[in-house]
């Protein structure tokens, strides 16, 4: 009985197991204030209680004695299995994942090329975003591009204009980190309401991966770039759109800024920018410029189509921030979240991601009862700067509803804000750079709903 | 550090090849012109079926035209943005630089053929949209000599603001403080919090059936929003439980083979399953259609016009096999 009610589970409490004497025992007991006999009585009545009503998780005692996937040993515990590279040589997950996919938004887009797929955050471990799981986000359509064939050109303020082919870009010393990506739109469904049910709809434009590529920094000086005037680069895509942005100075004289092939072991996948795309750690993604072509070095930002029409913040004023790049410190509870059911009462690991833009994560409190009292959790290692970092916190769930919420801190001591604090500053219809802490609401019944408090 | 043997000089020519942006003070403009009246003729036969007649659709993609007006060409801030009735944000509501829309039509339009249009198409395209939004008259020509001062007239030039915190580095001027200043508070934080927002039962199963959405085992399960929600703990999990199935039925195979067709050949790019979009809805297609899959496969590859709008249907360059897939699931309903 001790191993029951520690589970959780919800037991059905005996009646009826006191007679006139005992109530009679009871009543006169508590007019002295004392409690034993009903303690024992119960106590006694409830060691005699059938056992509960199994829930779809649960894994009571059967009355064969034993759990029949014990029992009866399994076919793979009695035959031979299947080969090495069965999969002609690339592996992929069990039939059993099927459901973890990235998807589309219904009703977000009305093209299918110009549109998102959402990471499953709900159903990822770690920092490491599998790379068929990587969000996309398109203009124009992704290709699968002849690697031989791509050129990388740089120009504009250099002594030198340089082309490269890829091999040789591959040739020249080369770095490996891990970043996190997110569109500047990231959670802008939500800005104004609760508008999509899960955590892959609300928060699913995220991923990271370790990337590998040259820092840009390298190219700027074998073209003999310019330094002193050279201001601004200008980044430029070979997709249909030829998708530009302007990329900040100081993150490629830092030599954070790279020219990547490498993801998470292998090249980049073709929908990720195969052969080549631009590294930009902490600014928005429409940043991180996919089947690169061309970097131009020059003394003015340049205004280009993703960064004057798109990408501009509303403010209530009507002005527009313009070159507002960096995502801000964030973080989300990835389990429990919306759109999942809690099948028991009990023991529940509150999981999350954090990241911010300006650096590392220094710490991430999580509340359960709606902001009123929070608990720091742990961040598991590694914690990088610029990337995704993974937070865990203990949570014994007694059943009754609860409000989660994670609020990051940075290592600049920026806090993430709450929906009140943004909307004051910046209206509903900023679109990007949401950050706000996001609340899930679990409920008795187990189902967890995507809220916002006021 | 010089690194031997890795790249090499770029010519003129493959330079000139690549370096077509256009930059807010208009450097690297090329020389040219266009007048309004061709800008229609172009608009007409390469932009409308997406854009709108008059640069006011919004079905494909944001409406460009709209919002506008005379007073917000002399102040350069439009007032429009401020005004809560006003539905949307038009790109020429929007965009303070002028180049940007030569810039963007140059590199990127139309959308399924871009970089096909000569300067002087794309100049006319620029004339024609400032035409719409009453920024230049009927008879206007735009040129590389008369586009900056076309740029003074840009309804919302003085719209942009740098002062924020969210560029790093110096070369904006930027803001002193973050504008949220939230504080790490760790007990008797707030008063009870109230659910102020959450989705409405209608739209309970608008993102599909989330019982699918989530993996078999674990911690949690996905909840079936196939079904009215549970009250109790007891009917939530006996629904969740319900709907453990492997997602991947045959029906979903087949179907895999058949999306992934429409994605190869980009008939997504015009056909929605259950939307119109430039041409009809997959759907629409079936009913109107029944049994008829070997017209409907004859058609996919040869195309033609008039029968659903003006817009005619490129020919398709696939198999028939494939044609005969594609049509065999129009017919059967088109499901996703």
């Amino acid at each position: 009985m001790k191993n029951e009610m520690d589970s959780g589970r919800v037991l059905k409490a005996p009646e009826g197991f006191l007679n006139r004497d005992g109530i009679q025992t009871v009543v006169n007991e508590s007019k002295q204030g004392r409690r034993d006999f009903i303690r024992k009585a119960f106590a006694t009545a409830a060691a005699g209680v059938a056992a509960p009503v199994a829930l779809a998780q649960s894994n009571p005692v059967p009355l064969s004695g034993g759990d029949p996937n014990i029992l009866n040993l399994p076919e793979h515990s009695v035959g031979l299995g299947q080969s090495v590279a069965s999969d002609s040589g690339y592996g992929k997950p069990s039939k059993y994942e099927s459901n973890v996919q990235r998807r589309q938004s219904p009703g977000l887009t009305q093209t299918n090329q110009a549109s998102v797929s959402f990471a499953p955050l709900q159903s990822l471990f770690g920092i490491v975003t599998p790379s068929g799981l990587h969000f996309e986000r398109h203009h124009q359509g992704w290709w699968d591009i002849d690697p031989s064939k791509h050129r990388l050109m740089i120009n504009g303020m250099v002594k030198t204009p340089k082309v490269f082919t890829l091999d040789e870009i591959m040739r020249l010393p080369s770095v490996s980190r891990f970043h996190f990506m997110e569109c500047g739109a990231n959670t802008a469904v939500d800005w104004g309401n609760v508008a999509v049910p899960t955590v892959q709809y609300t928060h699913g434009m995220l991923s990271c991966s370790e990337f590998t590529g040259v820092p840009l920094i390298t190219l700027l000086e074998l073209a003999g770039a310019d330094l002193t005037k050279g201001k601004f680069v200008l980044a430029e895509g070979a997709d249909g759109s030829s998708m530009t942005r302007t990329i900040p100075m100081s993150l490629i004289k830092s030599g954070e800024v790279f020219v990547a092939y490498g993801q998470n072991g292998e090249m980049l996948r073709p929908e990720q920018g195969y052969p080549l795309r631009l590294v930009v750690p902490g600014i928005q993604g429409v940043s991180w410029v996919k089947y690169l072509r061309r970097l131009e070095l020059g003394d003015q930002p340049y205004g280009t189509k993703d960064e004057a029409v798109h990408y501009i913040d509303l403010q209530p004023s009507g002005l527009h921030r313009q070159y507002s790049g960096i995502q801000e410190c964030k973080s989300v509870v990835t389990t429990p979240s919306g759109g999942q059911v809690l099948l028991d009462k009990g023991f529940y690991n509150i999981t999350g991601l954090a990241w911010s833009g300006r650096g590392k994560i220094k710490r991430v409190d999580v509340s359960v009862d709606g902001g009123r009292n929070w608990r720091t959790a742990r961040l598991e290692s590694p914690i990088l700067s610029k990337a995704l970092s993974r937070f865990n916190l203990d949570w014994i769930w007694d059943g009754k509803p609860a409000i989660i919420q994670s609020r990051a801190t940075d290592e600049t001591g920026f806090v993430q804000p709450t929906y009140q604090q943004l909307r004051s500053v910046r209206g509903t219809r900023s679109i990007y750079h949401n950050n706000a802490i996001q609340s899930w609401l679990v409920q008795e019944s187990g189902e967890v709903k995507n809220v916002q408090v006021s | 550090m010089k690194y031997p043997g890795v790249g090499r000089e770029a010519t003129s020519k493959e330079v000139a090849a690549w370096d077509i942006d256009v930059r807010p003070d208009f450097k690297g403009l090329p020389a040219g012109s266009g007048s309004v009246a061709k800008g229609q003729d172009v608009w007409e036969s390469k932009c409308a079926s997406c854009h709108g007649f008059f640069g006011e659709s919004g079905e494909v993609f944001s409406p460009l035209v709209g919002g506008v007006t005379k007073e917000d060409i002399k102040t350069g801030r439009v007032a429009n943005l401020t005004n809560s009735n006003f539905p949307g944000r038009t790109t020429f509501m929007k965009v303070s630089s002028l180049s940007t829309i030569w810039d963007y039509i140059n590199r990127a339009m139309p959308w399924t053929a871009p970089k096909t249009l000569t300067t002087e198409e794309v100049y006319a395209v620029t004339a024609f949209l400032l035409n719409l939004n009453a920024i230049v008259p009927d008879n206007f020509t735009l040129s590389d000599k008369n586009i900056k001062e076309v740029q003074e007239r840009m309804p919302n030039r003085n719209g942009m603001t740098t002062a924020h915190t969210l560029w790093p580095g110096k070369e904006f001027n930027g803001a002193k403080k973050n504008d949220t200043q939230n504080v790490a508070c760790m007990t008797n934080c707030a008063p009870e919090p109230k659910v102020a927002s959450f989705l409405p039962d209608f739209a309970r199963n608008a993102h599909g059936n989330l019982a699918e959405q989530n993996r078999l085992v674990g911690a949690q399960r996905g909840a079936d929003t196939s079904r009215p929600e549970g009250k109790t703990m007891a009917a939530s999990t006996k629904s969740t439980a319900a709907a453990e199935k492997p997602a991947d039925t045959k029906a979903n195979a087949d179907n895999k083979a058949v999306l992934a067709l429409l994605a190869k050949n980009n008939c997504t790019a015009c056909h929605g399953i259950d939307k119109k979009i430039v041409g009809p809805a997959f759907t629409d297609i079936s009913k109107k259609y029944p049994g008829k899959t070997e017209y409907l496969a004859k058609k996919i590859k040869s195309g033609g016009g008039g029968v659903w709008g003006p817009i005619p249907m490129p020919s398709q360059n696939l198999s028939e096999a494939d044609a005969l897939t594609l049509a065999q699931w129009i017919t059967n309903g088109a499901a996703k």
